[in-house]
């Protein structure tokens, strides 16, 4: 990891440390993320994908190490915070708002964001902008014609890009990706991953996946974790031809 | 009878045996499976009455209807989980409270319709009555049989889970669900037994709460606040947890009607908030 | 990404939702009948009375459970704060009905408000013992200091003045269901139009998902602090509409039957429907005075079967069953 790269970037972590008694889950976790990224976090099961991504977030509190989210240092910060400041995530298995609609959960993270959420005396239908702005978010990501159906009612593949679109309602400027395609049919995962390429170029991204077809063809950047640990990081060509990451890879497959 | 700390000691700790009994199946079961059963409370009457009905009808001893009782509730409980809480294990909180108070409900009419609204009598052996002296101090011999039986039972208990195939599964069930489900542990078949032994223990709670603090219809309902307290303060799913906040509460409720009677319930809540506050799962809860 | 232009983009969604917060014909209707007690019931206008406190008491609660889902099980101490304050102040020479009513209010509003810094930083069965415990702590002590509070007696010498030096109130209770529904009324468009505001959609937020709204950076602690005190300042009114209408405060008005039954009738008429409460209150009242020479035994068994058909059958209490009937005719209709 370059000096130079962390410097410019939009995020780094560095030394993050983390064990649940004799446990650990995350050892000396470090890498950036330049602005407008896009890179991937591959790695087996219980290699330590989510938890990285609960420390990054606030969830979990590392043992050791620092956060820094534009030059901020938000190590300290709750994950409300954090996504104040930009940091936002979506969920491995979706975590929806059942009995509202796209609509409704995109206006109320809009109106959330703007600090208007608060306000009881005027109704809902008077904040154009928020829902011009919800209705925008919504056509980014294809659910323009369901925004009325009660989420609960929707079909997953929509589900899931509602969790996007939630997501990108708080503007963010680093967007962490939980197996975005996770449970979503072959066909229709190309074109979700079409629609994340599509968004911003402002907005850094980091998505963990296990489709590797989906990792080769959307990410610049490939990170590679095992054990709590990051292997190797760098540009598909490289990790595709790296010999460690295939053992871990067929090692695993060895077992299943 | 009670003239000093001692007294108070002994008295608050059998109170809290009875509520450990009372206590320990809903403790372990909510922790298990999350399912908020409030009916727990007439599980102990079920057993409570069922005594009764054995000592005054068919004339049995005492010692005799207290693993009738046992039984009636564990049975009870099979046939009702199967019925109708299997239905229910996913459903909101405010459901599974509602259904089960509903059940409450319905059991404390049902009581009153069969067994009337007086408090039932019993004739308890005579060698479990009067008290014994130990220095200057009286202590109630009822008790003292309150006490072993409860210490027996929590040892036969901690013994259970610690020791046998059967109790670890319980603990992996009631530590992680599906990490459980997925070592191929039959949670399912698990929890009903739970279930039926810890309601069969509310039962032989209920049987032998009669000569301590009495039984009428309302047992269910009126008992049903103490039982939520000693499991929210115990923390969900652990046996020491019920045991440690039930005799705590026990002896906090006789401490307080000993020497604060003018402050009524006041004290208890107090404590059980300030507990709570500090440790919203309770003293030994995980989760 | 192109996206249609912002000067139209959001119309058709924000008709979609403006609908939402039209009045129906329905709830007109439902105003109006409210009137009938005066033509056809004249004889039953202290019940009348009795049911629009109750029905205001399960709104204050159905905005705590049904749009913010906080299950608290000692909301009566609330209602029984506002009915001590203005019995308090009644029977202490203050007896003006309307100002004795905005300090309950006030104080109810207040007391929520502290209790809340404690409550909402909990969830789960903590929560419900938290609340279940503060209030049966303030009703133990309102009960210790029985020579404020009047104790099991209740309180005495509650003189309650004219309704603008006008309109006494007396035994046949016209005066009495005017003022306690036009209160119900005025604070039911507040409460309706919390719920049509942002505020009222991230209160739904948080009772769908707490986990995804602090993902979204909500400040869901202060959500739920304001709807607490909201919730608690109504409540207060309820309380002491009771006590002006009636001349008398009991300790029953803290007591844990009081939260109880409002529970009841809030599920009875559907959590989280704005109406619900209101219907909850009109049925359950109305039974419980018709069989109000049961054997109390009786009614539990009634009642315990009643929530366990609720949850069975009719899990969004009688107005979710009534709009699934109507979502099913109107697939019918063409």
């Amino acid at each position: 990891m370059e000096e130079a790269g962390a410097l410019n970037a939009a995020f780094s972590a560095r030394g993050l440390n983390k064990k649940f008694g004799s446990l650990v889950v995350a050892h000396e976790i470090a890498f950036a993320l330049p602005q407008g990224a896009r890179h991937a976090l591959i790695g087996p099961n219980g290699a330590g994908k989510t938890t990285l991504i609960n420390l990054v977030t606030g969830v979990l509190t590392p043992d050791s190490g620092q956060v820094v989210l534009g030059g901020e240092d938000i190590t300290h910060f709750a994950p409300a915070q954090r996504v104040r400041k930009g940091l936002v995530r979506t969920f491995q298995i979706n975590s929806l708002f059942a009995r509202l609609t796209p609509l409704e959960a995109v206006t109320l993270a809009v109106c959330e964001r703007r600090g208007v959420a608060a306000s009881w005396w005027r109704r809902l239908p008077d904040f154009s902008e928020a829902i011009a702005e919800a209705g925008e978010i919504l056509s980014s990501l294809q659910l323009r014609s369901c925004a009325t159906r009660v989420t609960s009612e929707l079909p997953y593949g929509e589900q899931r890009l509602l969790e996007i679109a939630l997501a990108l309602a708080t503007k963010p400027s680093m967007l962490l990706l939980d197996e975005p395609a996770a449970g979503v049919p072959k066909d229709e995962s190309a074109q979700l991953f079409k629609a994340i390429e599509g968004l911003s170029n402002d907005l850094s991204i980091l998505f963990i996946e296990h489709d590797m077809d989906l990792v080769f063809r959307f990410a610049s950047k490939i990170i590679v974790m095992a054990g709590g640990r990051i292997l190797v990081e760098g540009a598909p060509a490289e990790i595709a031809r790296n010999a460690l990451v295939r053992e871990v890879y067929l090692g695993k497959a060895r077992h299943d | 009878m009670l003239g000093s700390i001692a007294g108070v000691l002994y008295d608050g700790f059998a109170y809290g045996m009875l509520l450990f009994l009372l206590s320990v199946g809903l403790s372990v079961t909510l922790g298990m499976m999350n399912f908020v059963n409030l009916a727990h409370g007439a599980f102990a009457m079920l057993g409570g009455y069922v005594a009764v009905t054995l000592m005054n009808r068919l004339d049995w001893p005492f010692l005799a209807t207290l693993p009738v009782a046992f039984l009636a509730a564990a049975a009870a409980s099979i046939v009702l989980e199967r019925v109708l809480y299997r239905r229910f294990y996913k459903a909101s909180d405010l459901d599974q409270c509602l259904l089960t108070i509903g059940i409450v409900f319905v059991s404390i009419a049902s009581a009153a319709y069969v067994f009337g609204t007086e408090q039932a009598v019993v004739r308890t052996p005579a060698w479990l009555q009067g008290s014994f002296v130990v220095g200057e101090q009286t202590f109630g011999v009822y008790r003292l049989f309150l006490i072993v039986v409860a210490l027996a039972l929590a040892a036969g208990l901690v013994g259970l889970l610690e020791f046998t195939r059967f109790g670890a599964k319980v603990r992996a069930a009631v530590d992680n669900q599906r990490m459980a489900r997925g070592l191929g542990i039959d949670v399912d078949r698990v929890f009903a037994l739970t279930f039926a032994l810890g309601c069969g223990l509310a039962g032989l709670g209920g049987a032998l709460a009669i000569e301590l603090v009495g039984l009428n219809h309302t047992f269910a309902f009126s008992y049903l606040i103490y039982v939520l307290i000693v499991v929210s303060v115990g923390g969900l799913g652990s046996i020491g947890g019920s045991f440690a906040a039930a005799a705590l509460l026990g002896v906090s409720t006789v401490a307080g009607e000993y020497w604060a009677p003018q402050t009524g319930s006041f004290l208890i809540y107090f404590v059980m908030v300030a507990i709570l506050m500090w440790r919203p799962l309770g003293l030994f809860g995980k989760r | 990404m192109t996206s249609l232009t912002s000067a139209g983009a959001g119309d058709d969604l924000k008709i979609w939702l403006t609908k939402r917060t039209r009045w129906r014909g329905a709830e007109i209707v439902f105003w109006l009948a409210c009137l009938l007690p005066y033509a056809l019931t004249p004889d039953y206008l202290q019940l009348a009375s009795q049911i629009a406190i109750s029905a205001l008491f399960a709104l204050s609660l159905d905005l705590l459970l049904g749009y913010a889902g906080v299950l608290s099980l000692g909301h009566a101490a609330f209602f029984g704060l506002g009915a001590y304050t203005a019995g308090l102040l009644a029977a202490h020479g203050w007896g003006e009905p309307l100002t004795g009513l905005a300090a309950a209010g006030l104080v109810a509003g207040v007391c929520g408000f502290l209790a809340s810094l404690i409550v909402v930083r909990f969830r789960g069965l903590a929560l419900i013992m938290i609340t279940l415990g503060l209030a049966q702590m303030l009703a133990s002590a309102a009960n210790s200091v029985s020579w404020l509070t009047g104790g099991a007696d209740g309180l005495q010498g509650v003189d309650v003045k004219p309704l603008f030096g006008v309109f006494s109130f007396d035994l046949w209770g016209r005066t009495a269901y005017a003022y306690s529904l036009a209160v119900l009324f005025l604070v039911f468009l507040l409460v309706r139009r919390i719920t049509n505001s942002p505020f009222g959609l991230s209160l739904r937020g948080i009772r769908e998902n707490g986990v995804r709204m602090a993902a979204l950076g909500a400040p869901n602690q202060a959500h739920l602090r304001k709807t607490f005190t909201i919730a608690a300042g109504i409540a207060g009114l309820a309380g002491a509409l009771l006590t002006q209408t009636t001349e008398t405060v009991s300790l029953q008005t803290l007591g844990f039957q009081k939260s109880a039954d409002v529970l009841v009738m809030l599920v009875l008429g559907g959590v989280g429907r704005l109406y619900g409460g209101l219907v909850g209150a009109i049925i359950y009242m109305i039974a419980r005075d018709q069989f109000s020479d049961m054997n109390p035994e009786y009614w539990f068994f009634w009642i315990g079967l009643m929530l366990i058909g609720v949850v069975v059958f009719l899990p969004g209490g009688i107005l979710g069953g009534l709009s699934l009937l109507t979502r099913s005719w109107k697939r019918r209709a063409p």
